[in-house]
């Protein structure tokens, strides 16, 4: 664990201690970081990275939070990808495939090549989850997509600019909205319960502990 | 991969392992968890504290490193900022980009009003993006809003704001019927119901649940619908001062770029804020699993501007925070882990809290086992305790972890350490502001007109310790009921611009004598040797 590497932030070098995240090596050299930092725990695609090591010409990509740096790393921070946003009308919006296309036709030009794939910093099946929902298959994309931080990686790699996690964004809210719709009563009548809570709001604490106290639990 | 000086302590826990697996500490009974509360929570450290010198929460304490903040220096020269030139017009200005915020927006909008965001991140970078367990609403034909209320009266100690925990459980059944309209898809069972489960406290299964990331289901469809919506968004742009008019009413903020530091005026007829929570302050050099920015910005500025605090006093420490390897520290090992029968060892591998404890209880058996009886296992920060994690697997047979805590799996993994197969290091984490600023039911901040909060930063909900479940809640909630409210502001007339209050605490400071050279709002913690932004 002891021992030093060598790492170049945006193109400088700097020897940082061995066992730091690329994060925390960046701050450990000196930057108060305002971009390209968000949770530290690998959810929100804040610190989305290339990098590259020497002498291995394959371009990577990382959550700079969740990975330790290596020696003759080159790293650049990819905090936000300039996706273009489809605005829809959520209201009127219908959960099918032709929605899809409407609003996303580059879907139909896929060629398939899987340069999303292997970019991906979740090594999400981002080919697959597309080709679900270009066929409507809203339930599978959203599964397959769920873990995707919408860094926007594999759209930077796309020949045919696929804004592949805007597609999925899209898909996993169409998926909950038909679960919605074809399972789910309309919203509760509360009113029946309003007596019963009106009845704890007017007791003292004691009584409440007492309750509480003696609750049965499912 | 655990280092060599672990070893020994790793083969005892494996040792007892099958003893351990059938074994049951006694529960606590209320003196002894009394007791154990008060020599090791670290809520009764009474030196971390310090009473407020000023403000309209004179007197009360809140930990040194908050009364550090709430009694620092404003960021703007009030002289020098020119309130006639208005670089934003608005009906209603939104502080925060997280659940709370996008909420409001959303409700706010739909409610006619003109909106504007301001995040000092980006929108989404929030703690709601990291939540993982779940969110509570009594959606169930044997469940009821008052059977929610009971549970998470009791679980806050009794200490709750009754008419705000009423409005949270009453309004909870409609915030999942208005997600999942807005395409959030909670777990379901395979008949299509949605499904739901327990949560530490509750006493009716009432946790919905996207898998283990709740929260990030919920923020990503809120955030694709404020941009839907087209409401203005200013990514990188923090509210460093409230602005009042000649009556104390809230009517706008001057904001700072992150990047030039430049200063803005923003005009509106009402101002929520939603900035969450203040894990990122450290209190008492407690690691966090909070997000970059918690740092009490919210706390401070409508303190400046009159607001009171309630339960500032009451943090949750999360007990299972990572605490090994260093890189991972902090960050939250979800309770699943334990409801799947991970149990909490000792470096001598002796069980020494009951599996059911409150977070509270849990948190202060470990510092317990740490600093009171030197049981822990010595890290170079701190010390921990192991989570027996292979335990699940000895008990639900062979791919339990893989099929129920992937995530924690993966994460570890990552580490070099095979959850399987090797137990955890964990110690308790900063995670929660149970407190905050004082609100009504309509999200109204009690003693500012015009000025509402929502989500973390808004205090009472909770009483003194939240129920899992109850956070996510909380930021629909009330997010929808401060937009709703904010938007009937936006008939009145443009309200005139002033910084007078600032001058104001300036001076309280002052006649209090209190000598500080900080500024506040913090903005960003800073893990570098450099000063601060």
């Amino acid at each position: 664990m002891n021992g030093t590497v060598s790492i170049f932030l945006f193109g400088k070098k700097y020897q940082v201690p061995c066992d730091l995240t690329i994060m925390s090596a960046m701050e450990y050299a000196g930057y108060q970081l305002v971009k390209g930092c968000g949770c530290r725990s690998g959810v929100c695609g804040a610190c989305t990275t290339l990098y590259r090591i020497e002498g291995d010409s394959a371009l990577k990509c990382c959550l700079a939070c969740q990975t330790k740096v290596q020696n003759n790393m080159y790293i650049a921070a990819f905090p936000a990808f300039p996706f273009e946003k489809q605005v829809y009308d959520w209201q009127t919006v219908t959960p099918s495939e032709a929605t899809i296309k409407q609003l996303f036709p580059s879907v139909d030009t896929c060629i398939g090549c899987g340069a999303c794939d292997k970019i991906c910093p979740l090594g999400l099946p981002v080919k697959q989850y597309i080709a679900c929902a270009k066929a409507g298959d809203f339930a599978k994309c959203a599964e397959m997509s769920f873990a995707c931080v919408m860094c926007g990686a594999c759209a930077s790699r796309c020949p045919v600019n696929v804004p592949q996690p805007q597609i999925a964004m899209l898909a996993r809210r169409l998926f909950g909205l038909q679960m919605h719709l074809k399972n789910d009563q309309p919203s509760v009548k509360l009113d029946d319960f309003t007596y019963e809570l009106n009845c704890l709001l007017s007791m003292s604490t004691d009584e409440l502990r007492a309750l509480y106290e003696a609750r049965e639990i499912e | 991969m655990y280092p060599k000086i672990f070893k020994k302590s790793i083969a005892a826990v494996a040792a007892a392992r099958e003893k351990n697996i059938s074994f049951l500490p006694p529960r606590l009974d209320d003196t002894e968890r009394a007791d154990l509360l008060h020599t090791y929570h670290p809520d009764e450290i009474l030196t971390s504290f310090l009473p407020l010198q000023v403000g309209a929460s004179k007197g009360e304490r809140v930990p040194t490193e908050l009364a550090a903040l709430l009694q620092a220096h404003s960021r703007v020269d009030t002289k020098a900022v020119a309130l006639d030139r208005i670089d934003h017009d608005t009906d209603v200005l939104i502080i925060g980009g997280g659940g709370a915020g996008a909420a409001a927006a959303i409700e706010a909008h739909h409610a006619g009003a003109k909106v504007l965001m301001v995040t000092k991140l980006r929108l989404g970078d929030s703690n709601t993006i990291m939540a993982e367990g779940g969110m509570q609403a009594a959606s169930q034909p044997d469940d009821s809003p008052a059977t929610h209320f009971l549970d998470s009266f009791g679980g806050g100690h009794f200490a709750a704001d009754r008419e705000l925990l009423a409005k949270l459980v009453t309004d909870a059944p409609k915030a999942i019927d208005w997600l999942c309209s807005l395409g959030v898809a909670f777990d379901r069972a395979t008949s299509g119901e949605l499904l739901t489960t327990h949560g530490g406290g509750t006493s009716r299964k009432r946790m919905h649940a996207a898998k283990d990331s709740t929260g990030a289901e919920i923020m990503r469809a809120l955030r694709d619908e404020v941009l839907n919506l087209s409401i203005p968004v200013l990514d990188y742009t923090a509210a460093v001062e409230l602005l009042l008019d000649e009556n104390g009413r809230a009517a706008g903020a001057v904001l700072m770029d992150m990047d030039s530091r430049a200063l803005s005026v923003v005009r509106a007829k009402a101002v929520i804020i939603a900035t969450g929570g203040a894990g990122r302050l450290h209190y008492q050099n407690f690691p966090t699993s909070n997000h970059y920015g918690a740092t009490a910005d919210g706390l401070v500025l409508a303190y400046r501007a009159g607001a009171k605090l309630t339960d500032a006093d009451a943090w949750q420490y999360h007990p299972t925070g990572a605490a090994f390897p260093q890189h991972i520290c902090g960050a939250l090992v979800t309770e699943k882990a334990r409801a799947l029968g991970a149990k909490l060892v000792n470096a001598n591998g002796e069980v020494f809290v009951h599996p059911l404890e409150t977070r509270d209880v849990t948190t202060a058996a470990i510092i317990r086992e740490c600093r009171g009886r030197q049981n822990g296992v010595a890290l170079p920060d701190g010390c921990g305790v192991w989570l027996d994690t292979p335990m699940i697997e000895s008990i639900h047979g062979a791919g339990t972890i893989e099929a129920h805590l992937p995530a924690m799996l993966r994460t570890f993994q990552k580490c070099g350490i095979d959850i399987r197969r090797e137990p955890i290091l964990v110690s308790p984490t900063l995670h929660y502001q149970n407190g905050g600023i004082a609100i009504r039911p309509d999200g109204a901040v009690v003693g500012v007109d015009r000025l509402f909060a929502a989500g973390e930063v808004a205090g009472g909900i909770h009483g003194k310790n939240r129920l899992m479940g109850n956070a996510l809640l909380d930021i629909i909630v009330f997010g929808r009921a401060a937009g709703k409210s904010a938007a009937t502001c936006r008939d009145i007339p443009a309200p005139t611009l002033s910084l007078a209050h600032v001058a104001a605490f300036e001076q309280a400071l002052n006649e209090a004598q209190v000598d500080t050279a900080l500024v506040s709002p913090k903005l960003l913690p800073n893990y570098t040797k450099l000063p601060n932004i």
